[in-house]
């Protein structure tokens, strides 16, 4: 105990700069395959992609990112079984972040897939089963969290694919397209709103403190979906169409409205995003700060500070400001095929599953999440060719990732758990 | 350092773009086929010999976009349309112009004339055949659009109309030959048994575009039948 309190000011800067880190590293990368869709499609610039990724990423984190960030602190290993030994969690959290950071670094240069995600929650539940003890990692837990890993991208295949037969039947299908497009987007724009309200709205906020009554809530909601529906309508009216365009390709006009969908839907995906995947990267630092912070007393009731969800938004700008823009240009153009109408309907069904799975604190991998929904669309034979080969890479980052996280995690917290005493 | 990202992993190429650059190749070959008969008519041999080398160049540009095609196809792929069938289809789109090529190289190394009785009747058979093929290409260009609306409604309809003109127009060329050949027919006699001979199968080989213009079509069609 006194570990912790003479070396208060190091164990908590060490956090802030891991979790900086690894903040920065979602940023530099991780966001470009969320906003990927949006400039592949033509919908946003690169420069309006960049922007928006760095406004809503952060909303998301500060946001909803506390109940992902709460599980990753709290929920993986169980604070209660430490007893006179709290510091042992943190050399652990500070292991985890070290060991999910360098091993993102490591498989990034070579090349390999892998999910942030599943790299620190592979090296929570390492430190945890073998520095603590078996009986300390909660495995219920982990399992509904390993479950979410497959049925994520499941719900967000079935969202697309209902969503894309939606607009097919009212939109696309008809007999003026066009004018049909003009007449349901602004629907579409207002349910955008309104899920990405109400999700936040019930569960996000709560976990920083703020809960309203569920009557008021609805009412908040449908307000923010009028208000984004309303300004989505007046963007609609002051687009030009050419008729020409429609001689080559026949829906090139609706497209255009699918655009300005399009915009919303990436505004959606990038705080759901950040509402998930800012745990990752603080949710061990909220661990280490709370601990510390109490001088040993392991807190399980408090909520996270803002301050943090701060921290790890900020991170996440940052990474996108220096690196990420490069990367989100590099995956947008590898998406050229995709047209707004069906980047709407993928993004929207993962930016809507994900931002569930971070209001019920459950960890999951954006990226995965996406693929789901984009093969949900292909699945309505929507999109000219799909390489499904990428199923595959899901997989190895499964088996390759969780283990490895695991194993680096377990090395530093010994190394710590020496270096400390 | 980027990561190699599976989104856009996932997207691997569409044949659609390449399978319509290659018919509009195609096609700007089989265009040349009326050029090419009314410098035959005309007896503007250096003409027929430019045309001759004109249809050959165009010939193996599709050559190279049909292969190019069938590289990026990997078996990996997941297509609102079978592979096997675009593979089908890119095939007989480039027996039209092997067909022209093999026509026009007839023509200009026999030096073959086409009797005067016969000349406007061949000149429309030449351009209808011509039709057919451009209507091929409006049947494949509109492969986009049925992937835009997920191959069902109303393009579906549209598409097996425009099938159906094809259809037509191969009908008409079908005529069309059928009323050369009787003209053909009645002075053969007064020609070089030889030169009739190759005449008609000249005829035989302008025929073959429409035929497999419809056969085109008719492969299209069956991406529709689902």
């Amino acid at each position: 105990m006194d570990i912790l309190v003479s070396n208060s000011t190091l164990l908590i800067g060490m956090a802030v700069v891991f979790g900086l880190f690894m903040a920065w590293g979602i940023g530099a990368n991780d966001v470009a395959n969320a906003m990927g869709t949006s400039v592949g499609s033509g919908a946003l610039t690169f420069k309006q992609a960049v922007i928006i990724a760095g406004v809503f990423e952060l909303a998301g984190a500060v946001l909803a990112g506390g109940g992902v960030t709460a599980t990753i602190r709290k929920g993986i290993v169980d604070v209660s079984s430490l007893g006179e030994t709290p510091e042992l969690l943190v050399y652990g959290m500070l292991a985890s972040l070290l060991a999910a950071g360098i091993w993102l670094l490591v498989a990034t240069r070579m090349g390999w897939p892998v999910s942030t995600t599943h790299s620190i929650v592979g090296a929570i539940v390492g430190f945890g089963a073998v520095g603590i003890g078996m009986e300390a990692v909660q495995w219920g837990k982990v399992g509904t969290i390993a479950l979410s890993w497959v049925t994520s991208p499941l719900m967000a295949g079935a969202i697309a694919f209902a969503l894309f037969r939606s607009l097919q039947k009212l939109i696309i299908d008809t007999e003026d397209p066009l004018a049909m497009a003009k007449k349901y987007v602004p629907y579409y724009i207002f349910l955008v709103g309104f899920t990405m309200a109400m999700v936040t709205l019930l569960k996000g906020l709560s976990h920083v403190g703020v809960k309203l009554p569920f009557g008021e809530n609805v009412m908040y909601a449908v307000m923010t979906g009028v208000v984004v529906a309303l300004i989505g309508t007046v963007m609609i009216k002051r687009l030009k169409f050419t008729p020409k365009a429609d001689k080559k390709f026949h829906y090139a006009n609706m497209e255009k409205i699918f655009g300005v969908l399009m915009i919303f839907t990436a505004i959606a995906m990038a705080f759901a995003h950040g509402s998930n995947d800012v745990a990752n990267a603080i949710g061990p630092v909220a661990a280490v700060v709370s601990i510390v912070g109490s001088a040993g007393e392991v807190a399980a009731k408090s909520a996270t500070p803002i301050w943090i969800l701060l921290l790890g938004g900020v991170g996440i700008v940052i990474g996108v400001a220096t690196y990420g823009h490069k990367v989100i240009a590099t995956v947008g153009s590898g998406i050229s095929e995709l047209t707004p109408s069906r980047g709407f309907a993928a993004t929207l069904a993962a930016a809507a599953t994900v931002v569930v799975a971070s209001g019920t604190g459950l960890p999951i991998s954006t990226t995965h999440t996406l693929v789901g929904a984009v093969i949900g669309v292909g699945l309505a034979r929507g999109i000219g060719a799909l390489n499904i080969g990428v199923i595959q890479t899901i997989f190895l980052s499964w088996i390759i990732t969780l283990p490895a996280g695991a194993i680096l995690s377990i090395l530093f917290f010994f190394f710590f758990k020496g270096a400390f005493s | 350092m980027v990561r190699r990202s599976p989104i856009s992993n996932m997207f691997a190429g569409s044949p659609v773009k390449p399978l319509q650059e290659h018919i509009g190749k195609v096609h700007e070959c089989v265009k040349k086929l009326e050029p090419f008969f009314v410098a035959v008519v005309g007896k503007d041999y250096d003409q027929v010999a430019i045309l001759e080398r004109e249809i050959h160049r165009l010939e193996v540009e599709a050559d190279n976009l049909k292969h190019e095609l069938r590289l990026q196809l990997p078996n990996s792929l997941f297509m609102p349309m079978p592979r096997e069938r675009i593979l089908d289809i890119v095939t007989h789109q480039d027996q039209l112009a092997n067909k022209v090529k093999d026509v026009s190289g007839v023509v200009h190394a026999r030096k073959i004339q086409i009797p005067e009785e016969i000349t406007e009747l061949f000149l429309q058979f030449v351009r209808v055949n011509i039709s057919a093929s451009r209507q091929a290409k409006k049947v494949v260009n509109e492969l986009d659009e049925l992937v835009e609306v997920g191959f069902r409604g109303r393009e579906v309809t549209s598409v097996e109309v425009m099938i159906d003109e094809l259809d037509k127009i191969e009908y008409e060329a079908d005529k069309l030959g059928q009323q050369i050949n009787n003209a053909l027919f009645v002075i053969e006699k007064s020609m070089d048994p030889v030169e009739v001979m190759f005449l008609y199968r000249v005829i035989q080989g302008v025929g073959d575009v429409a035929d497999i213009a419809q056969r085109v079509g008719a492969r299209l069609e069956l991406l529709l039948a689902r």
